[in-house]
């Protein structure tokens, strides 16, 4: 790998952190989620960094979708095979089974129909990983109940006219979708911050990552 | 990436080979190719890359062509340091067969009478001109190439070789192309097949050492061609409404408009450069050209098929929408290959393969490394 490496002048030549690079510790955890040579797809990728990291370091076929022109063209740049397209139109093209993760990271609750992508992924996927904010976050409690107004946290930085998130949902909601569908949860992992939310997760955590199969 | 500006004046080769069979049923026999090579073969023979040209191009794609000084149809993306780096990759050009450019096509002596073949030439497909390319790339020891790149027709060309030749290629970039001419498509070349047809200086395409040409049947169906290569937007852009070398209209049928003016002049240098026959028997290789071979599933042509692909449209292309680039990708997709597209925004229309360099070339280089690094791993 390192004598392939010498030929690209694309590539950083120094090793970052995944943190580092990609600045999202949702991303740090999908990182640690995924099992090297394995195939991914990543839904709404944008300019493609974490399936750049994933390819250099655990030699992952890195696949990604991006609807931005701009993020596309940055991805491929950087030898990531992203193609510009819709998530829904995208996921109907595949055959059954031909990824080993479908990652769906903090895009879930832009999603038009979000139950019709879940099941979508997990008919292409063999496992999904799915990362959402947190609706159900103390800070957003505390925001509707004393102001009254659809929230505008750290967690959920937009006005409600020009935020893209259409669907708001909590851990809680999640956890019964899944049961509802059959679907496994075989890890979840809490965030707040960089950190790991040990107890009350719907209350506590600002995002939640989970790896998901039929 | 470095910068540097260097200008090299590259040679054309001539390789003869004793018999091209064709689609139609037909063989050629001997056949001549006409083509240009850039930068290094490396030991491994693995960083080969083959570029294919749009209908009137030729072998001339890139550096300064020594007697005429005109840089080649696709300089600004081949060369030292641009996104075909020719420091880091061989890049080979061949002009198509059918052509008027150093390869056999219509107006070549045919051996068996001494004369132009004129249109006793038989008909060719793209699946001829790629055979051809094929011959080429075997009689230049490369084994597999590093990527077939090209736009428009060459695109075409592009996806016939992933599909007749998978082992022999690592990665395909076609570029505002198709995977099946449309109507829309068919019915503009059929314009200008016919306004060459109709030119009486045509002579049923015996007019080689007559002293005469079609040249007005060949200006008008360039004028047609470059109408299709350009968007509403460019050409407003260009030319507006503006009249030439004057302020008043002369209420004659001079060419008064710029856009008039720039059609026709682009029509007669087209007549210099490219042959009438060449015209129409390439115009038809492309209208036949369908990769489905009329089975409407173009998902299964992609069986068996192991290249990764760059696919690349633009938004003012309305000759070659991108949705017919589109639609490769997605039958691409249904096979779970390696596929990168991204429609390019420009105003050029279908021009803009040729122009939109910045726009494509970190794309290509991107393109190209990594498939350079997979093939080393492999």
């Amino acid at each position: 790998m390192s004598a392939a490496g010498a030929l690209d002048p694309v590539r950083p030549r120094r090793r970052h952190s995944v943190r580092e690079i990609l600045g999202r510790s949702d991303y740090a955890i999908i990182s640690e989620l995924i099992e090297p040579d394995s195939r991914v797809l990543d839904l709404g990728c944008g300019d493609g960094a974490l399936l750049a990291w994933l390819a250099e370091n655990k030699r992952v076929d890195a696949r990604g979708v991006e609807i931005d022109g701009e993020k596309v063209k940055r991805a491929i740049a950087q030898g990531v095979s992203v193609y510009q397209g819709d998530i829904n139109e995208a996921l109907a093209d595949y055959p059954d089974q031909c990824f080993d993760y479908i990652i769906l990271s903090q895009t879930l609750q832009e999603t038009r129909q979000p139950l019709h992508v879940l099941r979508e992924m997990l008919r292409v996927g063999r496992r999904a990983v799915v990362a959402f904010p947190n609706f159900g976050h103390w800070s957003v409690r505390l925001a509707m109940l004393f102001f009254g107004r659809a929230p505008k946290t750290r967690l959920f930085p937009y006005e409600w006219y020009d935020s893209p998130n259409i669907h708001f949902l909590s851990i809680d909601d999640f956890e019964l979708l899944i049961a509802r569908e059959r679907v496994t949860a075989e890890r979840a992992y809490f965030l707040a911050g960089h950190r790991t939310v040990r107890a009350l997760p719907n209350l506590l955590a600002e995002v939640a990552v989970y790896l998901l199969r039929r | 990436m470095t910068g540097k500006a260097v200008i090299f004046h590259p040679e054309t080769h001539f390789v003869r080979f004793e018999s091209l069979a064709l689609d139609c049923g037909a063989a050629l026999a001997p056949v001549d190719v006409a083509y240009q090579a850039y930068g290094q073969l490396n030991a491994a023979r693995s960083n080969a890359i083959l570029i294919l040209h749009a209908f009137s191009g030729d072998a001339h794609a890139a550096g300064v062509d020594p007697k005429t000084g005109k840089p080649g149809w696709w300089d600004s993306m081949i060369g030292p340091g641009r996104a075909f780096d020719t420091d880091q990759y061989y890049v080979v050009c061949s002009n198509v067969l059918g052509g008027c450019r150093g390869t056999t096509g219509p107006s070549s002596i045919n051996p068996a009478t001494g004369q132009p073949y004129a249109m006793t030439f038989p008909v060719i497909t793209i699946g001829d001109m790629v055979r051809l390319q094929k011959m080429l790339v075997d009689h230049l020891g490369i084994e597999r190439l590093l990527a077939v790149a090209g736009g428009s027709m060459g695109g075409m060309q592009a996806l016939e070789w992933a599909v007749s030749y998978p082992d022999r290629v690592a990665g395909v970039i076609p570029i505002a192309a198709t995977a099946r001419h449309s109507a829309q498509q068919i019915a503009f070349n059929e314009v200008g097949r016919q306004a060459i047809i109709a030119d009486p200086d045509w002579n049923e395409g015996n007019y080689y050492g007559t002293g005469r040409k079609p040249a007005r049947g060949l200006a008008v169906a360039r004028m047609v061609g470059h109408i299709t290569y350009m968007s509403d937007t460019s050409m407003r852009e260009k030319f507006g409404r503006r009249l030439r070398a004057k302020d008043k209209y002369g209420y004659d049928f001079s060419a008064e408009f710029e856009v008039e003016s720039y059609l026709r002049y682009r029509g007669s240098e087209f007549v210099n450069r490219f042959d009438a026959n060449s015209y129409l028997y390439i115009t038809k290789a492309m209208d036949y050209f369908d990769l489905t071979n009329g089975s409407h599933s173009l998902a299964g042509v992609f069986d068996g098929v192991q290249a990764r692909f760059l696919v690349l449209s633009f938004t003012s292309d309305w000759l070659y929408p991108s949705y017919q680039s589109q639609e490769i990708v997605r039958a691409l997709r249904s096979r779970n290959l390696d596929v990168a597209y991204c429609e390019l925004p420009s105003a050029y229309g279908h021009d803009a393969f040729l122009v939109e360099v910045d726009e494509q070339a970190d794309l290509v280089r991107g393109f190209l490394a990594r498939t350079l690094r997979m093939q080393a791993a492999a």
